[in-house]
């Protein structure tokens, strides 16, 4: 498989994953939120700063459609983070000497 | 595992943003040397896979879940330094366009995830290949070892981080307890993604693969 092809399907699983298969993830608490609750420091938590933002937890607000909204939220999430880390490793590399 | 604003305080807070900046700095530099034109892309693909599948909660024990946190997965896949630097963007990602983790927090969730999580994965993998047969599915079940314990070790630093700056009172003890029990089993989920992952890459372009590879240079220098 050359790079360039290998890297396609790569980005295709993502948005795959992050804007379908994400409407199935399991809404229970995760374990570091559970055992808060549990033990009972779940209180002592704030609200994010950005808590009411656009795409705050990882949903498009005002869009109603669940399935939608989480979705769209995703595939905002894989190119936003394409961009930067993208962006990031590319400046990073070594260039392939030219000899 | 994303901490939230208000769990820890915040000058313990600022010590873990600085120690992070610490690792993400000599990560910079180690990824600097490391990555080519060849390797620097599948470290941009990492960190996209990676907060992809970490929206993917899948459900662990009664009323709770778990996602992948991918560490060790990044860790085999890119060498720990292009590592830590894909967990740190998803995790800055997260907290700031998605409100998933506390902004004071992202030193914390950074040294839990994209340090412990990553470096402590890349040591079992590495403890792991070295008593393998030396072929192909020994990295994947490497990195599937990597991957179940790396949960644990990095729910390990929240507790640490607790002990140090929690702002509720519940005994220490209790909240070890809870959190590696917990994670342990979260870590049976990261164990069976990280191993399918690595499988894939490693039947479809094995020498993308840094694990792999480092293997084989170290081989190579010895003949």
């Amino acid at each position: 498989m050359s790079n360039r092809k290998f890297i396609f399907v790569g980005l295709l699983i993502s948005a795959l994953l992050a804007g379908g298969a994400s409407f199935y993830a399991n809404s229970n608490p995760d374990g570091l939120e559970k055992v808060a609750q549990d033990i009972g420091f779940i209180e002592t938590a704030k609200d994010n700063a950005n808590a009411d933002t656009a795409l705050a937890d990882y949903g498009v607000k005002g869009v109603e459609n669940e399935r939608l909204s989480v979705g769209v939220a995703g595939l905002i999430g894989v190119v936003a983070t394409g961009a930067i880390s993208g962006g990031l490793f590319l400046l990073l590399r070594r260039k392939n000497p030219k000899n | 595992m994303h901490i939230p604003d208000g769990f820890i305080d915040l000058p313990t807070s600022a010590i873990f943003a600085a120690a992070s900046a610490g690792a993400i700095t000599y990560s910079l530099v180690g990824a600097r040397k490391q990555l080519d034109e060849k390797s620097a892309p599948l470290a941009g693909l990492t960190a996209v896979f990676i907060f992809a599948v970490q929206m993917l909660n899948f459900p662990v024990a009664a009323g709770t879940s778990g996602h992948l946190l991918g560490g060790a997965l990044a860790a085999v896949l890119v060498g720990p330094y292009a590592a830590t630097l894909a967990l740190t963007v998803v995790l800055v990602m997260q907290g700031f366009l998605f409100a998933d983790g506390g902004l004071s927090a992202i030193g914390l969730n950074v040294f839990n995830m994209a340090v412990l999580g990553v470096w402590g994965g890349y040591a079992v993998f590495l403890l792991v290949r070295k008593i393998l047969p030396k072929n192909k599915s020994s990295i994947s079940i490497a990195a599937a070892t990597a991957g179940l314990i790396s949960v644990p070790i990095a729910a390990v630093g929240f507790v640490f981080q607790y002990s140090l700056g929690a702002t509720a009172t519940f005994s220490v003890s209790a909240v070890l307890g809870a959190m590696v029990g917990t994670h342990i089993l979260i870590g049976i989920g990261e164990a069976i993604i990280t191993a399918l992952t690595v499988s894939a890459v490693m039947a479809s372009r094995s020498d993308l693969v840094f694990g792999w590879k480092y293997k084989n240079s170290t081989l190579e220098i010895r003949n």
